[in-house]
């Protein structure tokens, strides 16, 4: 195992991001500010309750969720693209480092960031609400669980993409689409039921509903579930990309 | 001494069918410098990019320092140093630290010092906090080749360093090179320059269409497969060649000098006799002299041959 080509790559790619620290600090704290002002004020002076809990605090993990999962999703596929882009992937392709060595590189440092912001939303919505976090530990792992995951598939879509639209469709497309309609900004017991089986195919309502039960308590779907889910997320990232590896797809002739 | 490099049937054939590689031998010892030869698709930069593993090979065997290039990769990679022939780099970043990455990727322990020599050497160092994209092209192609030394390879690959460049800059990127040459390191050059191969490399490679057509020293090559040209400057000019000097071969050049294509590695190069005949037709020389004809003449030949022979056998 290649540590020192990890810790290489790992400080190679948060150099980047502290590069552009203003934009990546400002950009999630004013976006998330304007969800509140948006969801929590108008919003919420109709709802003021979900379930027992304030309306402003019960958006706070379907916040976070929606901020880290795009975030971990385009920094690992950008770190990935843009050396293909430039040509400087090279480098990488001709260094004596595995395929874990890569991913842990990259991956790491993309769910590090992703990591990085949802605490920065968190502690901006502490600005705004009264928080309480009936689980710290478990919202913590699943942070992290959700991070990683979701910067592997940033990685795929990454070494996958041919050009910046395609680089930028999956996040815009997939992701927000399906962050919105997987209960970040309500309970699924709130839809008809119809709808509500519909939900259960989207895979971001067990990690919203796990979420929000490490803060709360109480979850659409049970905790299990939801880390089943995320699990069997991680491991078909895991695969596919050990694939791309193997066969060279996209990276080698 | 085990060469440093080993190559053994190695081939190469492309997804879409394309065969770039037809079984290529070769055998590299440590500190030499050897130019691979070709026109440009002949398979050059295939056959750095296998032995570097951006492309994976077909069939063959390749070590390096006598690990193999597959099954040891780690190894085999460790003591290569490989500078694109495209201009690849980190353009946001700081020189220094896009140097200190690549030593690091290559699981070298950081070293400020060594660092600092490699750019020092490449005069470098006063732009080391510099963006790369501030820089200029031969400055940026210096960079390219400070990654590539940082984790100190024992070999290093420049694959056609100066396509593209500016006169100028060939130059300065010549003399990068001898500097390397001196210090010790083993140097796979591909180009498609002659006058490059002949300046820098110890031996040439001539590669095309896949296969390696032949590997001799550069002097060898030149003495042995060199044409030479004879010109013979009368004391008037000439108006047309005697018959019995344009039976053996002699012709009239435009300024009305008497010019001789000979072989040099021929048993009988056929000057005396000439030189008999001019006498014998009364004719006064002014003035001898004769060229060496250069690589360039050799791989035109070479290359033509195996148009002729592929074209004999279809």
């Amino acid at each position: 195992m290649n540590f020192t080509a990890v810790a290489a790559i790992y400080k190679f790619e948060m150099a980047r991001t502290f590069r552009s620290i203003f934009q990546s600090v400002v950009s999630p704290v004013v976006s998330t500010s304007l969800y509140f002002v948006v969801f929590g004020a108008a919003i919420g002076s109709r709802i003021e309750t979900v379930e027992g809990i304030d309306y402003g605090a019960f958006i706070v993990p379907g916040l976070m969720m929606l901020q880290m999962l795009m975030q971990s999703v385009t920094n690992a596929a950008l770190g990935i693209y843009f050396p293909k882009f430039t040509g400087t992937i090279y480098e990488v392709q001709s260094a004596p480092v595995s395929v874990i060595e890569i991913v842990l590189g990259y991956v790491g440092a993309a769910a590090t960031k992703a990591m990085m912001i949802g605490l920065i939303i968190l502690g901006t919505a502490a600005l705004f609400v009264d928080l309480q976090i009936a689980h710290p530990l478990a919202m913590i792992a699943f942070m992290i669980l959700t991070c990683i995951s979701f910067a592997l598939f940033g990685f795929i879509i990454g070494i996958w993409a041919g050009n910046f639209e395609q680089l930028n469709l999956i996040p815009m497309l997939v992701i927000t689409p399906l962050v919105f309609l997987g209960g970040a900004f309500y309970s699924i017991s709130m839809l008809p039921e119809t709808w509500q089986t519909i939900a259960l195919f989207n895979p971001v309502v067990y990690l919203v509903s796990g979420f929000r039960w490490s803060f709360f308590s109480m979850s659409d779907v049970s905790v299990g579930v939801s880390l089943l889910a995320i699990g069997l997320f991680l491991v078909i990232c895991l695969g596919v990309i050990t694939w791309i590896f193997k066969t060279g797809w996209k990276l080698r002739s | 001494m085990a060469p440093i490099i080993s190559i053994k049937g190695l081939e190469k054939t492309y997804d879409n069918g394309f065969q770039a590689l037809k079984g290529v031998d070769l055998d590299i010892e440590e500190g030499e410098v050897i130019a691979l030869l070709g026109p440009n698709g002949a398979g050059k930069s295939t056959l750095l990019n296998c032995l570097v593993g951006i492309a994976n090979k077909t069939a063959g065997t390749v070590t390096v320092g006598g690990h193999d290039i597959t099954r040891d990769f780690r190894k085999a990679r460790e003591m290569i140093g490989l500078v694109p022939q495209e201009m690849s780099v980190e353009v946001f970043e700081k020189v220094i630290n896009t140097v200190k990455f690549s030593r690091g990727l290559f699981g070298k322990p950081q070293d400020d010092a060594r660092i600092e020599r490699i750019l020092k050497d490449l005069t470098l160092w006063d732009k080391k906090d510099n963006r790369i994209r501030e820089l200029s092209g031969g400055m940026k192609r210096r960079v390219m080749i400070a990654k590539a030394l940082s984790h100190e390879p024992r070999v290093l690959f420049l694959d056609e360093p100066t396509a593209g460049v500016d006169v100028e800059l060939r130059k300065e990127m010549w003399e990068v090179m001898s500097e390397l040459k001196k210090s010790g390191v083993t140097i796979i050059l591909t180009t498609h320059y002659i006058e490059e191969a002949e300046a820098m490399a110890d031996r040439v490679g001539v590669i095309s269409k896949g296969e390696l057509l032949l590997v001799e020293e550069t002097d060898t090559l030149m003495k042995s497969l060199g044409k030479k040209v004879l010109e013979i400057e009368l004391d008037s000019p000439a108006t047309e060649v005697p018959p019995a000097l344009a039976e053996k071969g002699v012709e009239l050049s435009p300024s009305g000098k008497l010019v001789y294509t000979y072989d040099t590695a021929a048993e009988q190069t056929g000057i005396t006799d000439i030189l008999a005949d001019i006498r014998s037709a009364g004719l006064r020389l002014a003035d001898l002299s004769t060229k060496q004809s250069s690589l360039e003449d050799i791989f035109v030949d070479l290359v033509t041959q195996q148009k002729s022979e592929e074209e004999d056998a279809a």
